[in-house]
């Protein structure tokens, strides 16, 4: 398991290094240089503060020598200076990355919650109607957008303050209780989706493993229904959907930016949104970088998991194909 | 034959019917439009649905018709949506048969590529691509079909290597055919049914990347009437005029709901060993 782990972990250094690229050249496409942009908010600059300024923005160095040290100082933990604060973009996304992880983790957490045994029960009620029913609930909670569902919720929460707070953004470390609360609702409309998605794998998984030999031996010897089927059927069956939950995962971190907007949280999404409205290039690279790090890390430990959980994955050499 | 399992089969069928349905809208909308989708009509400013006035689904906060607006909306998201997937399939279909024909060096370095665009959360990629390229309508092509490329490049890859060991290859190679031509005749013929269900649910999910970008105002802007941007102005009115929130939604909700219904049903119908993958 050593052995596997550190070579996936190696395989992440090549993945990384291209999201680095094209994160990196992307910007630089975009028409007008950072100087242009940082001039349009400032006062006129003498020829030699000018020439300073050019140093400072690279305009006097070939892109790909401006690549390599922009490389060098982010591996050292410098995401560079915001254009619009003028501070430090690292610790300004550290300081927001906590809210919209536990938005990620209670989205995960509801989509399992609402999806697994949703998706169990469609498996066992066999009847037509109720086939076709469970199927076309499972694909309109695919279709519905989050950010519409989020409207709608504060919408109709919109006349019970009490219930659900709005408003200011209180911490898990002030007030668990309250955060959790007012976390609810948009990890509810970031999640509705992949509980969609779980019930659908839920229960194709649970009529694959429910017509085993096994089952019917279980059966055959006297267990109750209820022990063959959360006993033994769902302990094999819960091993693809654990996988398709895990690989969603950063999907969910996705979805947190928009949801963020909607519930006017001050997560990352929201400083990405901010950024990008204000054309503040380091703090949007420094978003992207993290997020596309996050989601390769989940990636990454969702296949650990499954490897632990599933000797065979490992040897096959790791390969994913 | 496939055409009378799709008469069976009433999901496809109930997908279909929905997309028709939306297809109809758009070329109505062509040619009549209950009102102006655009000009401000300050005598009607949100006013409530109702027949006496014509305004079915209501007025926004300038008066503007919204079963007019949701009408000529429906035509640039469902053109970006079906430009984004062909723009991502093409792309992605070519690099993946490429790589799943060639093998070796082609295929590591064609799949890494793919690799790194699937670094990316879709949506997270698609604000990214707007935010550099510039939030104009055709940019928003160009942002989702990006997200599309390394999914179908996988499909298309896979689907070559499950067949590429098979005999009727190996008799095309030894009669002497070259490698685009097996490749375009025998093999991509063989591959067409992921590739159709993955159209299908790509198509879905295209409406709803368009209508998050412009809800975010990243995709179509304003005053063009999308989806996203009338939820976009929604929010400012939605409490006092809920009616403005609700009807571009549904809007949203039944065309994504067709498109995911056609791909389910069309799973069932084109390839049965498909049924339990997803």
């Amino acid at each position: 398991m050593g052995r596997y782990i550190a070579k996936r972990l190696l395989s992440l250094i090549p993945v990384l290094f291209g999201v680095s690229v094209i994160v990196f050249f992307l910007v630089r496409l975009i028409p007008g240089s950072a100087l242009q942009m940082y001039m349009g908010t400032q006062v006129e600059a003498s020829p030699a503060q000018m020439e300073e300024l050019k140093r400072i923005f690279g305009e006097d160095r070939p892109v790909p020598v401006l690549y390599l040290e922009w490389l060098g100082r982010l591996l050292q933990g410098d995401f560079g200076v915001s254009l619009r604060t003028g501070r430090p973009v690292l610790p300004d996304i550290a300081s927001r990355l906590p809210l919209s992880l536990e938005l990620t983790l209670m989205a995960l957490f509801l989509a399992l919650l609402i999806g697994i045994p949703q998706g169990i029960f469609a498996s066992l009620g066999r009847r037509p109607f109720w086939d076709l029913a469970n199927r076309v609930i499972g694909l309109l909670g695919l279709s519905l957008p989050q950010f519409w569902l989020a409207a709608l919720m504060v919408l109709a929460f919109s006349g019970f303050r009490g219930w659900i707070p709005m408003g200011n953004f209180v911490s898990f470390a002030a007030n668990p209780l309250r955060n959790i609360q007012m976390l609810l609702l948009p990890s509810l409309a970031i999640g509705i989706g992949l509980a969609a998605v779980i019930m659908r794998y839920t229960r194709n998984s649970m009529l694959e493993v429910l017509q085993m030999d096994y089952i019917r031996t279980a059966r055959a010897k006297g267990l109750t229904r209820r022990v063959v089927i959360l006993r033994h059927a769902l302990k094999n069956a819960i091993l693809p959907v654990i996988t398709v939950a895990g690989f969603n995962t950063g999907y969910l971190l996705g979805g947190a930016i928009v949801i963020e907007e909607v519930f006017a949280l001050p997560g990352m999404g929201r400083l990405a949104l901010y950024a990008i409205y204000q054309r503040d290039y380091p703090v949007i690279q420094g978003i992207v970088l993290v997020i596309a790090t996050l989601f390769v890390l989940v990636n990454l430990l969702t296949d650990l998991i499954y490897a632990l959980v599933d000797p065979r994955i490992r040897l096959d050499s790791g390969g994913k194909h | 034959m496939p055409a009378t399992r799709l008469a069976k089969n009433s999901i496809a069928l109930a997908g279909l019917a929905i997309v028709a349905l939306y297809l109809l809208a758009i070329l109505v909308s062509l040619v009549w439009l209950p009102f102006d989708p655009v000009k401000i009509d300050a005598e009607h400013l949100l006013e409530a649905p109702s027949l006496a006035s014509g305004h079915l689904f209501g007025t926004d906060e300038f008066g503007r018709d919204i079963l007019s607006r949701i009408m000529k909306g429906s035509l640039v998201s469902l053109v970006i949506s079906i430009s984004a997937t062909a723009l991502g399939s093409v792309v992605g279909i070519f690099m993946g048969i490429w790589a799943g024909y060639l093998g070796g060096r082609w295929d590591h370095w064609i799949m890494r590529l793919a690799d790194v665009l699937f670094s990316f959360p879709s949506l997270l990629l698609a604000i990214f691509v707007m935010a550099v390229l510039g939030e104009r309508t055709y940019n928003v092509v160009f942002a989702i079909g990006i997200v599309y490329i390394p999914q179908f490049a996988r499909i298309s890859r896979g689907a070559i290597l499950t067949i590429k060991p098979a005999e009727f290859v190996k008799a095309a190679r030894s009669s002497g055919a070259g490698s685009a031509y097996i490749l375009f005749r025998h093999l991509l013929p063989n591959i067409l049914v992921p590739i159709i269900v993955q159209i299908s649910l790509s198509l879905s999910v295209a409406i709803l990347l368009e209508s998050s970008l412009s809800f975010l105002g990243l995709g179509v802007q304003p005053p063009y009437p999308s989806w996203g941007n009338m939820l976009s102005s929604a929010r400012k009115v939605m409490v006092i005029a809920p009616w403005t929130a609700v009807y571009p939604g549904l809007a949203i909700v039944f065309l994504v709901l067709g498109f995911n219904l056609l791909g389910d049903g069309l799973r069932d119908i084109l390839d049965p060993r498909l049924k339990n993958v997803k």
